[in-house]
């Protein structure tokens, strides 16, 4: 029993990372502040906006609602995972960055992160999504700038690409 | 905001977990974690230990059973959600966990801990009342069981001593004559409810409703029987009028809540009531 810093080690993006988290970092803190991965947002710290969002053994999670500790040992996939140099047949952008980009999805930023790996999931899902249930399945993730209609379009505009993109082993 | 300091264990079994809970003055089960960190990421609770049972093998699991199902405590609820024999065997229950949140909270939430959390706007309490579950508690005094109907006592609030865990949630597979139907106002998906019901009726050969369920939430301090509505529709054909009648009846006797950031108490007893009336009537007519 302890509420001294614990070591903490996870699979990130593919790559083994330890660190250490005092019981109540949660997971969001913990890649910020202990692993330097800050393209994980931290909006409300109470789970009701959604720009902490990252993948946890697969499945989209809020990393506000996690603690670091009860993820040791898991594998975590974060926004820095989706794009870059040394990730098998990955351009430098991933396409749902691309559409986002595209499509003006974008405006201050804050809520893409949140916006991009619950959108990863959901391509995972199933690639027949129709606008209304895509709508409903990104109605966890909060953004006040764009109104969503363009993160639904370049959702849907992405999801050929991702669906290959997945299919080639890209998910790690 | 940052949760206060606590101590953390992580317990392997039930046994270990119920050394441990009992080692604090204020400790706390942690199992998906999706009400209890909110909660205490605005203070509202400070605990000085929370023992985490997410990794226990023991409550990881959930079966099929003599026509119940029972489910572990540290399920989340996401992975009943999928499973396609889930939703065979309780298609109500997959209704409803729809309901709940959002995906991201359900890969991590649990039916348990939503009943051990008790927020009287959430669905799955009034699930379990409606369709008479019960949870499996263990504790210092040994094992018991708390149905339902006794479990919820108040906002947030339970029959569940000190010391004491859900190891797991009891949930009858509804009769293959039963017709049941759960819906909510909320103001968008994934909110809690404004108001909701769960009803069920089964009818007999003549048509007549042989049974009768009707539970509110999101409307009181705990889920709650429409008792009311229920004895109007019993022995009857589910004719319109009935319906009406029933509907028109649903809050006699409820203590109606409201508040002044979500919904008054009117809102809630008029949007209740015209939910309770779409919902029988999607039963009577089975297309739930």
């Amino acid at each position: 029993m302890t509420r001294d810093p614990v070591r903490v080690t996870l699979r990130v993006n593919g790559r083994p990372e330890t660190g250490w988290a005092e019981p109540r970092t949660t997971l969001a803190d913990f890649l910020r502040q202990e692993l330097g991965l800050t393209g994980t947002h931290v909006g409300c710290e109470q789970g009701v906006c959604g720009a902490c969002t990252v993948v946890l053994d697969g499945a989209a999670v809020r990393s506000c609602l996690v603690f670091a500790v009860q993820a040791d040992g898991c594998a975590v996939e974060t926004v820095e995972g989706l794009a870059g140099e040394g990730a098998p047949g990955r351009e430098a952008v991933h396409p749902l960055q691309t559409a986002f980009r595209e499509a003006s999805a974008v405006q201050c930023g804050f809520c893409t992160p949140g916006f991009l790996m619950t959108a990863l999931v959901a391509l995972r899902e199933r690639d027949d999504w129709d606008r209304a249930a895509l709508r409903e399945r990104l109605g966890g993730n909060l953004c006040r700038c764009t109104g969503y209609q363009t993160v639904v379009d370049a959702v849907l505009a992405a999801a050929p690409e991702v669906r290959a993109l997945e299919g080639e082993g890209g998910r790690r | 905001m940052k949760t206060a300091p606590f101590d953390y264990v992580r317990a392997d079994s039930v046994a270990d977990a119920l050394a441990a809970l009992g080692s604090a003055d204020d400790a706390r089960v942690l199992a998906g974690g999706q009400s209890l960190l909110p909660v205490m990421a605005l203070r509202l609770a400070t605990p000085e230990l929370l023992v985490d049972i997410s990794r226990c093998p023991e409550l990881r699991t959930y079966r099929r059973e003599d026509g119940v199902l029972t489910v572990g405590a540290a399920v989340p609820v996401r992975t009943l959600e999928l499973d396609p024999a889930v939703g065979g065997a309780h298609p109500l229950l997959v209704r409803t966990l729809r309901l709940v949140a959002h995906p991201e909270i359900r890969a991590r939430g649990t039916l348990c801990g939503s009943l051990a959390h008790a927020d009287p706007a959430a669905e799955l309490p009034a699930l379990l009342l409606a369709t008479d579950g019960e949870v499996e508690v263990a504790g210092p005094d040994g094992p018991r069981r708390v149905a339902a109907a006794d479990l919820f006592t108040g906002p947030f609030g339970t029959a569940l001593g000190e010391g004491e865990l859900v190891v797991s949630a009891r949930l009858p597979l509804p009769a293959p004559a039963a017709r049941w139907a759960v819906d909510e106002v909320s103001r968008r998906p994934g909110d809690f409810a404004l108001a909701g019901v769960v009803c069920g009726l089964e009818l007999d050969g003549a048509g007549r409703c042989s049974s009768a369920r009707v539970v509110l939430f999101g409307v009181a301090g705990t889920p709650v029987r429409a008792a009311g509505a229920e004895q109007l529709l019993l022995g009857e054909r589910v004719t319109g009028a009935v319906l009406d009648a029933a509907a028109a009846a649903a809050f006699d006797g409820v203590e109606v809540v409201g508040d002044e950031v979500h919904a008054s108490a009117d809102y809630r007893r008029r949007a209740g009531r015209a939910l309770v009336r779409r919902a029988l009537a999607a039963v009577a007519e089975d297309r739930s």
